[in-house]
């Protein structure tokens, strides 16, 4: 099996990140919005390891860097479904277009 | 003499504490609180009198003494604003004047304005009135005498126009303020232009004859007229509309619809000598700098003072003929000022002018809070309700006709040495001007007792029910400025108030004296003939010269001209076109722009969606529009 290069896994992480931002523009429901900047996330967190893995072999400042990136991720996540749970209270719905208060 | 502040400032406090908290008070609480600060202010004053006329001789000529002065505003090096206190014979006897004026006609408004609307607020008015004045009058700079002169303009308008329901009074104040507001006018740029050239706004600078204070004005000429003498014409066009003087006169006859004791206090004891105060105080500037521009206030003193007693001769409201004969007496004053000299006995006329005010502050204030008690007791200002009142006004018609042979000068009131000092420097100035002013003191003496004959004997009018003497606090006043008015003649003024400030021996010049005292004499004669009972004459002599007393019942249609020239010439000719570029080309530009900002607003306001989404759309193609460009330029 010929040897895996670093050019197909930054091309597999570029389609997953656009996935991510075009999911991020279109979807109408606020938790598909959540789940699409988890993926543009994740696709920064494989940007990460790859260049570790690839660059710097024997280092392990990438990796690292990554749980954390994960870490925080998940942090934001928890804030990100509470505050969504808040407006569901309030509106009783999660669709994006109903969300423009914020202009006035 | 630092205690001299307090005078100033009592009745400013009293003010503050009136205005601010007046409303709680009961309205006999906040009148006793303004008379009796009055009273101390007053008591002070005598003190500061008695002190400086005592102490500040030094040579046998009187000091000019500063107890106060600090500078208030610093602009520069050479501008700057001063405050303070300036004590000279002129000062003193003001502050002597107002404070007696002042605190009488307190006292006058308990009784009168008893049960008055807006009582407090009434004796908040006052004791503003004479805090500015008082600050008038001790002004070191002609500046702080400025801010004052515009104070005492502005608490005029607020108690002419004290009785806020009428649209008369509200009129009146008006009128008032507009017509003095115009003459300050004058009086600023006289201000500016003389302080330009010398450099200093002090008055101890400008009077003290130091001739190359004007060396920057020499040589420099406008119309044909020096610099110099424009300036001090400008100051006293200031000086002319606070004093009611021909053609800026207007304003105090109608200043009458103002309660009466107002009137006395205002309209003839204080205020309106402010501008003969202006001129006393300025005189060496104007008698060494610019003497064609006295020759100019004795003109127009001499024509005012004429003017006046004739229409005086012709009204029929009480007040109006003692606001003519206001006029009158200050046109007076202002003659005494135009032909007088500056040393030894070329001084006399100035010191006539300045006796002159002090003796017709106490009888003309008289008179007025005699017409406060008659119309007190008839409830109308017009002759014709009155008439054979002396039986039931009996210390009314005493002090009405002691004050009445004041002004037309009968000795020994103190009207005639005044008076008759003002004839005998005009006759030795110019016998033509003397012989003018005595027809005018003549007049003067024909209309008052005109006034008194109509209010106290000729027929009684009809009455339900007979008027009544006026209380206490009303008739102690009278009788304290008639027993003023009858031992002030004999005040040997020489001694204290003259152009040179030393003293000034008074002879009577005896054919003066005699001539005067026979025309006066002549003129009552005539009026008892008239009046005294009910007589065809007036009416008849009216008939048969009817164009002149139309004419001056007109007042010469002075007041018609005015309003042709403000109504039809400066309204239609100025006002509209004015009114009609600023609604339409100022305003119009204005509401242009900000409509088209509205419409652009209008349209972009799209951007601002809210959604999200929008936003997060419009910065990746921002992002990629920046990539794009990094990437091939």
């Amino acid at each position: 099996m010929e040897e895996l290069h670093l050019e197909y896994y930054l091309v597999a992480s570029a389609i997953m990140f656009f996935a991510g931002v075009y999911g991020f523009i279109t979807r109408r429901n606020l938790l598909a919005i959540l789940i699409s900047i988890e993926l543009i996330l994740n696709s920064v967190d494989i940007n990460f390891a790859l260049f570790n893995r690839f660059l710097f072999p024997g280092q392990l400042e990438g990796f690292f860097f990554t749980l954390f990136a994960i870490g925080v991720s998940a942090c934001e996540t928890a804030v990100a479904i509470a505050i969504i749970i808040n407006i569901y209270r309030n509106i009783r719905n999660i669709q994006v277009k109903n969300l423009e208060q914020l202009k006035d | 003499m630092e205690y001299t502040l307090f005078i100033v400032l009592l009745p400013f406090l009293s003010f503050l504490f009136l205005g601010l908290v007046g409303k709680r008070l009961t309205p006999r609480a906040a009148g006793y609180i303004g008379t009796v600060v009055l009273a101390i202010s007053t008591c002070l004053s005598y003190i500061t009198a008695w002190h400086y006329f005592t102490t500040a001789k030094v040579d046998g000529v009187f000091e000019k003494l500063t107890p106060l002065n600090f500078t208030w505003l610093n602009f520069t090096e050479k501008l700057h604003i001063d405050l303070g206190i300036l004590l000279d014979p002129i000062a003193v006897m003001m502050l002597v004047v107002i404070t007696t004026v002042s605190l009488m006609v307190h006292l006058y408004s308990v009784g009168y304005m008893h049960g008055e609307r807006g009582f407090q607020r009434y004796y908040a008015f006052l004791s503003l009135f004479t805090f500015s004045m008082l600050g008038l009058v001790v002004a070191t700079n002609i500046f702080q005498m400025y801010i004052f002169w515009e104070l005492v303009g502005a608490s005029s308008y607020l108690l002419i126009g004290f009785d806020y329901a009428h649209p008369e009074a509200v009129a009146a104040s008006k009128k008032a303020f507009i017509v003095t507001r115009f003459a300050d006018l004058g009086f600023l740029v006289g201000i500016l232009i003389l302080s330009f050239y010398t450099g200093t706004f002090d008055f101890e600078r400008l009077t003290s004859g130091d001739a190359s204070l004007f060396a920057g004005m020499e040589g420099l000429s406008f119309m044909g007229c020096s610099v110099v003498s424009w300036a001090l014409a400008l100051i006293f066009m200031g000086g002319a509309g606070k004093s009611a003087m021909f053609p800026l006169h207007v304003w105090l006859p109608d200043a009458m619809e103002g309660p009466t004791p107002v009137s006395a206090l205002i309209h003839a004891a204080t205020m309106v000598v402010a501008g003969v105060y202006l001129v006393a105080r300025l005189f060496p500037v104007y008698y060494l700098q610019a003497p064609d521009v006295l020759v100019l206030v004795a003109i127009v003193g001499a024509v005012t003072s004429l003017y006046a007693a004739i229409v005086a001769c012709v009204q029929t409201d009480i007040k109006r003929v003692l606001a003519f004969s206001t006029i009158s007496q200050i046109g007076f004053m202002m003659v005494g000022l135009g032909v007088s000299g500056m040393e030894g006995r070329e001084g006399l006329g100035y010191m006539a002018s300045m006796f002159h005010l002090f003796t017709h502050a106490m009888f003309k204030a008289l008179l007025f809070l005699g017409a406060g008690a008659i119309i007190h007791a008839v409830h109308s200002n017009e002759m014709e309700h009155m008439g054979g009142l002396r039986k039931y006004l009996p210390i009314t018609h005493i002090t009405f006709l002691v004050a009445c042979l004041a002004i037309a000068g009968i000795p020994p009131f103190s009207g005639f040495f005044s008076k008759d000092e003002i004839l005998a420097a005009t006759f030795h100035f110019n016998p033509a001007l003397g012989a003018v002013m005595s027809l005018t003191a003549g007049l003067t003496a024909f209309y008052m007792f005109r006034l008194y004959y109509r209010i106290f004997w000729n027929k009684a009018s009809h009455r339900d029910h007979a008027p009544r003497e006026a209380p206490g606090s009303m008739t102690v006043p009278l009788t304290f400025l008639a027993a003023a008015t009858l031992v002030a003649g004999f005040i040997p003024f020489g001694k204290f108030v003259t152009s040179d400030s030393a003293e000034y021996i008074i002879h009577l010049d005896w054919t003066v004296a005699a001539a005067s005292v026979a025309v006066a004499l002549i003129a009552i004669g005539i009026a008892t003939l008239f009046y005294r009972r009910e007589s065809p004459i007036p009416d008849r002599l009216a008939s048969s010269l009817r164009g002149l007393h139309a004419a001056a019942s007109r007042r010469f249609y002075l007041d018609d001209l005015y309003l042709f020239v403000t109504k039809k010439i400066i309204f239609n000719g100025i006002s509209k076109p004015v009114a009609w570029f600023d609604r339409h080309v100022v305003d119009g530009a204005m509401n242009g722009f900000a409509t088209l900002s509205q419409r652009v607003s209008y349209s972009i306001r799209g951007f601002q969606s809210g959604q999200v989404q929008q936003y997060v759309m419009v910065i990746l193609l921002g992002v990629l529009l920046i990539a794009v460009l990094a990437l091939f330029i």
